[in-house]
């Protein structure tokens, strides 16, 4: 009896709102995303486009990124075990490399303006900084809900029973990685 | 809430629990009807700031049909309203012609038949429909709807600017919106127009998350997908139609910000303007319509699909019919929905695309008439001798399906890139969307206004104005968009200020017709009037309204008349047939409500359904499982 209510229950509710309302505010970004990378093709593809390197730092910034990614999915891992140490010092080190990713981009910028390549332009450039400019913006989002957790992390309200909320943040976290690594990708192999 | 609750105390306490929490805490005033997260009192918010619009759009719009109308008329005697907009020779300024154009269409679309119709009906019908206590975050509800208004008021102010709100059409094609000294409008009247609109934006997707994340997970024990109101399918896909392409327009809009406020040169390339040359280099206009209409297509099922569902409830009900196709109503709703997407470029046929990518998306266009047709088709079939009940709400809803007919048809015509080269940006253009989508729509709203009107304040609307506003808007309606359609063919091209300059003496062949259509828009668009007063007055002066007035099946009517927060005052019901159990061979009533169970009758069973008496007692031992998700 008890197995078959569990099995209905499913059914008609399957997943935690609030996690499920992140996943849908997930879905509206990846279409303001794949708006701007199909206008990138489509003007790409009229010509008039100037050609220029993209910047190292975008490298390192991408492999720090990643990095953050998997310190995430460490404290995740370890409010799951209980494990409060663990937990505080991984969601700590993903917000500084997440800060930390912030100034490469911003540095990156620098580079991008070396090479002569600026906001106002050809928008073959113009497009790098509004993918790499919006992408910080919600990464500054990212970080706010970081913090957020973190805070819960230090008052030990976030255990192996109230998940919902570093589900929520690491579930963020990630997609805001793997965005980028999108983005990053993309722009190598059309730039 | 904390995990170490037993369960067995949560399933006997829970019941009380919940309504000592919502219904015994009296709310002050500004938390129940200012910053509510009630979705009752949300919807009822975006309803009166619907109406408010649509008549402010609507008045717009007989401003420009009395240029239309009579081009040689003197308009002084509107002074007083629109002071230096009249000239010296008391004729509408030509560039507030285009503004009112522009706010019309804007108005029109966005504020009243997207959060106006979708706003409110989404917002009222979803909960109380699919059994819940209410969305799934009214937290980010309130803030979808103070989000509309804050972009409703910023949009308000834009029309009393010295240089007018943005007047480059409802679709601000760049480069005319792009660059600010083109036109008076586009300066800060079109700055604020996008501020207006990027909150538009955020607001329907704070709307169209929490629309789909409810439909999902809040659905009461035994309302499986296949027993869903029509209704309830139709607002989940225009929630996931919003939610995938609100976000295209935002990335348009943020490009012409670009474009705009700080040089860059995504939509512009090689201008000279007043004698000068612009730097703006490798810019494409055309990019901007792509991303426009990504969002613009959709758009017009956003406006379309509400009215469209709410139109099958209304008829099933007063057909007192099951519908006909069921399935394939869901079917063709969701195959709308795929469709929208894929046909964008058919607003661009005359810019210069391939002709062989003209040709793909003329086909995909064209497929749209098919899941059109089911669903007219079906509406026809459910009315065939059927016991029809001829209330305002039906007639509406009726008047619906032959607007869409009308209006449809003649898309099958645009939808040709041949035909489409004669055809563009023609009054022909503007008669076919105003049935298709304009009329339809607002018929969908008004016919859900009067169906619903008992459950949303507890009283009825009177009748006999119900069907005199019917027939002068039905009448009106056709009166005023049919010969529009001679006028598009004619060769008249829309926003136009005047046409002098037509050759074939057409301006003269068609002054009267023009002058007939000024009227009769006059009359149809007072005759509202009618529907505000008993829309008002009812609220407050208007027969107590039973709880059950049109013999219904959905969940909504099993609610008290007047609903509390939380909908229910005890559990929830349970769901054990599909909503169209009208006229049922056996019963001896003439509709059998969704939570009645299949074992309470068994004089109207079919084999099938006896059978499923057998997991009824499985559903019923849903209800912890449900109510806890409301301890979370």
């Amino acid at each position: 009896m008890e197995t078959i209510n569990m099995q209905e229950a499913k059914q008609t509710r399957t997943m935690n709102p609030k996690v499920f309302t992140m996943w849908l505010f997930i879905v509206s970004i990846v279409m303001l995303f794949a708006a701007f990378t199909s206008a990138y093709l489509v003007r790409k593809a009229e010509g008039n486009w100037t050609e220029f390197e993209l910047p190292n730092l975008f490298w390192i910034s991408t492999i720090v990124l990643a990095f953050s990614s998997l310190t995430m999915h460490f404290a995740y891992l370890a409010a799951k075990k209980d494990q409060f140490n663990v937990l505080k010092t991984s969601i700590s080190i993903t917000f500084v490399l997440g800060l930390l990713f912030l100034v490469m981009q911003f540095y990156a910028w620098g580079q991008l303006v070396e090479r002569n390549v600026y906001f106002v332009g050809n928008p073959s450039g113009s497009f790098v900084y509004v993918f790499s400019g919006l992408h910080g913006l919600h990464l500054v989002s990212g970080l706010v809900v970081l913090l957020v957790a973190l805070v819960s992390a230090f008052r030990l309200k976030i255990n192996a029973n109230a998940l919902t909320q570093i589900k929520i943040c690491s579930t963020y976290w990630h997609f805001l990685d793997a965005l980028w690594i999108y983005l990053f990708l993309f722009l190598v192999f059309n730039n | 809430m904390s995990t170490t609750h037993s369960t067995v105390e949560e399933i006997h306490s829970h019941g009380h629990d919940h309504d000592h929490d919502h219904d015994h805490h009296e709310l002050g005033f500004i938390r129940k009807y200012i910053f509510s997260e009630d979705h009752k009192v949300i919807a009822k918010q975006y309803l009166i700031t619907g109406i408010l619009w649509a008549f402010f759009g609507g008045a717009l719009s007989i401003l420009f049909r009395l240029q239309l109308g009579f081009p040689d008329m003197n308009l002084e005697w509107l002074k007083p309203i629109l002071g230096g907009w009249i000239d010296e020779s008391g004729k509408l300024d030509k560039e507030f012609y285009l503004a009112l154009v522009t706010m019309h269409g804007t108005i029109m679309v966005f504020f009243v038949l997207t959060a106006g119709l979708s706003g409110t009906f989404s917002n009222f019908l979803i909960p109380l429909q699919i059994g819940a206590r209410d969305m799934a975050s009214g937290f980010i509800n309130m803030l979808s709807y103070w989000f509309f208004f804050l972009s409703s008021a910023i949009m308000f102010c834009s029309l009393f600017l010295e240089t007018g709100p943005a007047s480059g059409g409802w679709v601000v094609y760049p480069p005319l919106s792009a660059l600010p000294q083109s036109m008076p409008g586009s300066g800060l009247g079109l700055t604020m127009w996008l501020i207006a609109m990027a909150l538009f934006i955020v607001s329907s997707l704070m709307g169209g998350i929490n629309y789909i994340c409810t439909v999902i997970n809040l659905r009461t024990r035994g309302m499986y997908f296949s027993r869903m109101p029509l209704t309830i399918w139709a607002f989940f896909f225009t929630a996931v139609l919003g939610l995938l392409s609100f976000p295209v327009l935002l990335s348009a809009a943020l490009l012409l910000i670009f474009d705009r406020s700080f040089g860059t040169s995504f939509y512009l390339s090689e201008i000279y303007i007043q004698g000068q040359a612009l730097p703006n280099m490798g810019g494409s206009p055309i990019l901007y319509q792509h991303l426009f209409w990504f969002l613009g297509h959709p758009e017009v099922y956003i406006v379309l699909l509400p009215a469209l569902g709410m139109t099958s409830e209304i008829i099933a009900t007063n057909s007192r019919k099951p519908i006909f196709g069921y399935r394939a109503m869901i079917g063709s709703m969701m195959g709308i929905t795929v469709l929208a997407f894929i046909v964008w470029a058919h607003h661009m046929f005359v810019t210069g695309m391939n002709p062989f990518l003209g040709s793909v998306f003329m086909f995909l266009t064209l497929i749209i008439a098919v899941p059109s047709a089911v669903k007219a088709f079906n509406y026809i079939t459910t009315l065939w001798k059927g016991n029809i009940i001829f209330t305002p709400a039906m007639l509406f809803s009726i008047g619906l399906v032959s607007l869409f007919i009308s209006g449809g048809v003649t898309g099958i015509i645009l939808g040709n890139s041949a035909l489409d080269i004669n055809l563009h940006d023609t009054y022909f253009v503007v008669a076919h969307f105003h049935l298709v989508m304009g009329a339809a729509s607002f018929f969908g709203l008004l016919a859900g206004v009067y169906h619903w009107f008992p459950k949303m304040f507890g009283r009825e609307m009177n009748k006999t104005l119900g069907y005199i506003h019917f027939w002068l808007s039905f009448v009106g309606v056709y009166a005023v968009f049919f010969p529009m359609h001679y006028i598009g063919i004619a060769g008249f091209p829309r926003r136009y200020y005047s046409f002098t300059a037509l050759g074939n003496n057409a301006e003269a062949a068609f002054t009267d017709l023009n002058a007939f259509i000024s009227i009769a828009a006059i009359i149809t668009f007072s005759s509202q009037a009618i529907f505000f007063f008993n829309f008002f007055i009812s609220i407050f002066k208007g027969k107590k309204a039973s709880q059950n007035p049109w013999n219904s099946n959905t969940l909504e009517w099993t609610t008290p008349v007047e609903v509390g927060h939380g909908n229910w005052p005890g559990e929830i019901p349970a769901v054990y047939r599909w909503p169209y159990d009208y006229s049922k061979p056996g019963s001896a009533t003439d509709f059998i409500p969704q939570n009645v169970p299949y074992s309470a009758t068994p004089e109207s069973n079919l084999p099938e359904e006896t059978e499923e008496i057998a997991i009824e007692k499985d559903i019923e031992g849903l209800l912890s499982a449900q109510n806890e998700v409301y301890n979370r």
